[in-house]
């Protein structure tokens, strides 16, 4: 009995192991709301039409913390997926600690340092070399409105100013609408303040803040007013807002209950998902008083140091993802505008169009810069010491001095 | 010779798996605590740097402040409301069993269960407000979950919903151990039900106290599921604890350093309370014999 159970086990564990066959790549990320989701599938289906088969690995959650968590505990157990979704510093980080692939072969046949934005290739290389293959550009600085409630409120066109934008949030209050949606985690609070710091302090404060992490610029009266100004963002929320994921705040915008929803353009997809036109059924402004930056941060396909067995797996993915076909069938189901600057606009819609011109435009004037919230304006220990103390000055537990103050103590500590 | 170190070979390969698995992986902890390690654990000691910064950041303070409030509330209630269901359950009532199944059964759910049901029941858009609201009871309120200053209560009550049982269980035991000729003799003379339970029955559970302080401690200091699923931490960072504290900082903040080290200030947190307790038995223990 004992021969056959211990034979028995030794077939189990042999099963398994050929799971992980050459001709197939595990795929970790946390694409799995509705838009993101069918954005997925683009990769999927283009991957298997190669004969390549896709190992689907979701962790959900926004930003991806749960599922950075997982990637940690797979590389230290020296079996890392083939490839994860990873923002900005993130892939640096792993790529410091020689956890990354090496897609120079790739990169180099297929010519990705002339299409790839010069301030997308500093998060996809390391020491010169490419090891992460971007997916998409987003910018964070949107205001995503309802339709049917501008029509109602007589809104044509977006407002000059912040202030004007929380006005009309105050109209569709009077109206009996829900002002803004909001989702009440941190780093939907920090995505909103990266638009809040440019529209009060400008765009050179806001680089001097968040990249250059200026001492004197981080504990400053301008902060003190960038945060009244989140503050009085803060007033027009419904109360329900605490630990609302941000597909549901899109939701609310979706179903005009709210007038509108500050968010990064993976909103957009939300939108497409439910059969709603853009420039008809909802709008996509740039934030008031940001009109020219743009925050991006930039979804990358980070690849990881595997087994040789696994290698021209990894590679066919990589080529799979630059390939012009997918950054553009992929980025009209996401919302976000491709990773390549060589591609047409003719399929996109309306805002989809308006957000690849504004990056052309942001990348040739200086104006384009790394979203603090989504981790690509600075290491993330110093990215989750401002979006504590956001949090904390959002939901009333800190009054908008001490904010400022526990941010310069945080991200001192954090620089260590 | 085989016999006589038998009991020796049977513990062996527990005791080592142990000290591994558990003293190995503390020791390790603490190392971790002196270095600089960030995304991966690196050994750059740097001597009490992390525990400086530790005690510096707001966060921290603000964990351990909420586990005091919380475990004060936590226990308190747990042990009164523990011990009187124990005592009404000692009544002698029919279907004894049934209730003590049903008061005892929430412990037998994992804290997601728990958590996910009281995180539904307490929002006030799907839970009990919006259905108060539904029967007609328009100016009914109970949105302690999304409000700050009441978000660490709504925890509170999760966690002595799930474990109050536990300690019923305990107070039982206790209360069946107590000898039944006093209780007589007392009845003989006179002594009403509650001067009996004040005077003499809730005396006599000293030992049994000292036993639900001490798991209810230990589980105080460990809560983090219930969180995690009820609040994650919100809002803002109203409901950090520092089992939170020390997940966020290790794993989502790329801080290892620091997370480690707080994870040794838990630990030595536990050691305080369950140390004197192991003397306390031990001790107690040796008089027996």
């Amino acid at each position: 009995m004992k021969k056959y159970m211990t034979s028995g086990l030794l077939a189990a564990t042999t099963l398994t192991t050929p799971a992980m066959a050459e001709d197939s790549v595990e795929v970790l990320h946390w694409w799995t709301s509705g838009g993101e989701a069918a954005a997925v599938s683009v990769l999927k289906d283009a991957l298997e039409a190669k004969g390549v088969t896709w190992n689907d690995m979701p962790v959900a959650g926004g930003s991806g913390e749960a599922a950075m968590t997982v990637v940690r505990s797979r590389v230290t157990a020296g079996n890392p997926p083939t490839s994860v979704q990873m923002l900005g510093y993130d892939i640096l980080e792993w790529a410091s600690q020689g956890a990354l692939s090496n897609l120079d072969a790739t990169a180099e046949a297929e010519g990705w340092g002339d299409v790839v934005p010069e301030a997308l290739q500093f998060f996809a290389k390391h020491d010169g070399h490419w090891v992460s293959a971007p997916v998409n550009v987003h910018s964070t600085n949107w205001v995503w409105t309802s339709g049917k409630i501008m029509e109602e409120l007589g809104v044509t066109e977006a407002p000059s100013d912040f202030v004007g934008l929380l006005d009309i949030a105050k109209r569709a209050q009077d109206a009996g609408y829900i002002g803004i949606a909001h989702g009440g985690q941190p780093w939907q609070e920090a995505t909103v303040f990266d638009s809040v710091a440019i529209a009060t302090g400008g765009l050179d404060w806001y680089k001097k803040v968040f990249i250059e992490l200026d001492a004197e610029a981080i504990n400053s009266d301008i902060m003190v007013t960038a945060l009244e100004n989140l503050g009085a963002y803060r007033e027009l929320v419904d109360d329900n807002f605490s630990g609302r994921d941000w597909n549901l705040a899109t939701a609310m915008v979706i179903t005009d209950k709210a007038a509108f929803q500050i968010m990064g353009d993976w909103a957009k997809g939300e939108f497409v998902n439910a059969g709603e036109v853009a420039g008809e059924d909802f709008q996509c402004w740039r934030v008031p008083g940001t009109e020219g930056a743009v925050t991006f941060n930039a979804d990358q396909f980070a690849m990881f140091n595997v087994g040789d067995d696994r290698k021209p797996a990894q590679a066919e993915m990589a080529s799979s993802v630059m390939s012009p076909e997918f950054q553009v069938a992929f980025n009209i189901v996401k919302g976000s505008v491709p990773a390549r600057i060589d591609v047409s606009d003719e399929e996109f819609d309306a805002c989809g169009r308006k957000g690849m011109a504004d990056l052309k435009a942001a990348n040739e004037g200086g104006t384009l810069v790394g979203s603090q919230a989504q981790g690509h304006a600075n290491i993330p220990a110093v990215k989750t010491a401002f979006s504590d103390a956001i949090t904390a000055f959002f939901n009333g537990e800190l009054t908008a001095e001490e904010a400022a103050e526990e941010m310069a103590d945080t991200v001192a500590i954090a620089q260590q | 010779m085989l016999k006589r170190y038998l009991p020796q070979i049977v513990i062996t390969p527990g005791t080592l798996l142990v000290a591994a698995g558990v003293y190995g992986f503390i020791g390790f902890t603490a190392a971790i605590s002196f270095t600089d390690s960030k995304i991966l654990p690196s050994f750059n000691y740097v001597g009490l740097r992390n525990y400086e910064n530790l005690f510096k950041l707001k966060a921290w303070d603000i964990a351990v402040a909420n586990l005091l409030t919380f475990s004060v509330f936590y226990i308190a209630i747990c042990c009164v409301l523990g011990l009187l269901l124990a005592i009404l359950i000692d009544q002698k009532i029919r279907a004894e069993s049934v209730f003590r199944s049903i008061y005892l059964y929430p412990m037998a759910l994992s804290f997601i269960v728990t958590g996910t049901a009281w995180k539904w029941f307490l929002d006030p858009g799907i839970g009990l407000e919006s259905v108060m609201h539904q029967f007609g009871w328009a100016s009914f309120e109970f949105n302690w979950i999304k409000e700050r200053e009441f978000a660490l209560y709504t925890i509170v009550i999760a966690a002595v919903w799930q474990t109050v049982g536990f300690a019923m269980a305990l107070f039982l035991a206790g209360l069946r151990g107590i000898d039944s000729e006093m209780l007589k003799a007392a009845r003989v003379d006179g002594a009403k039900i509650l001067q009996v339970y004040r005077r003499i029955i809730i005396p006599q559970l000293g030992y049994t106290f000292v036993s639900v302080m001490v798991i209810l401690v230990y589980n105080a200091i460990r809560t983090y599921d219930l969180i995690v699923v009820m609040t994650n931490g919100g809002p803002g960072r109203a409901t950090w604890l520092p089992s939170v504290f020390m997940y966020q900082y290790t794993f989502t903040r790329n801080q290892m350093g620091i997370g480690a080290a707080s994870a040794v200030m838990m630990l030595a947190l536990i050691a305080v309370i369950v140390i004197p307790y192991f003397w306390w038995e031990l001790k107690s223990q040796g008089k027996q014999k």
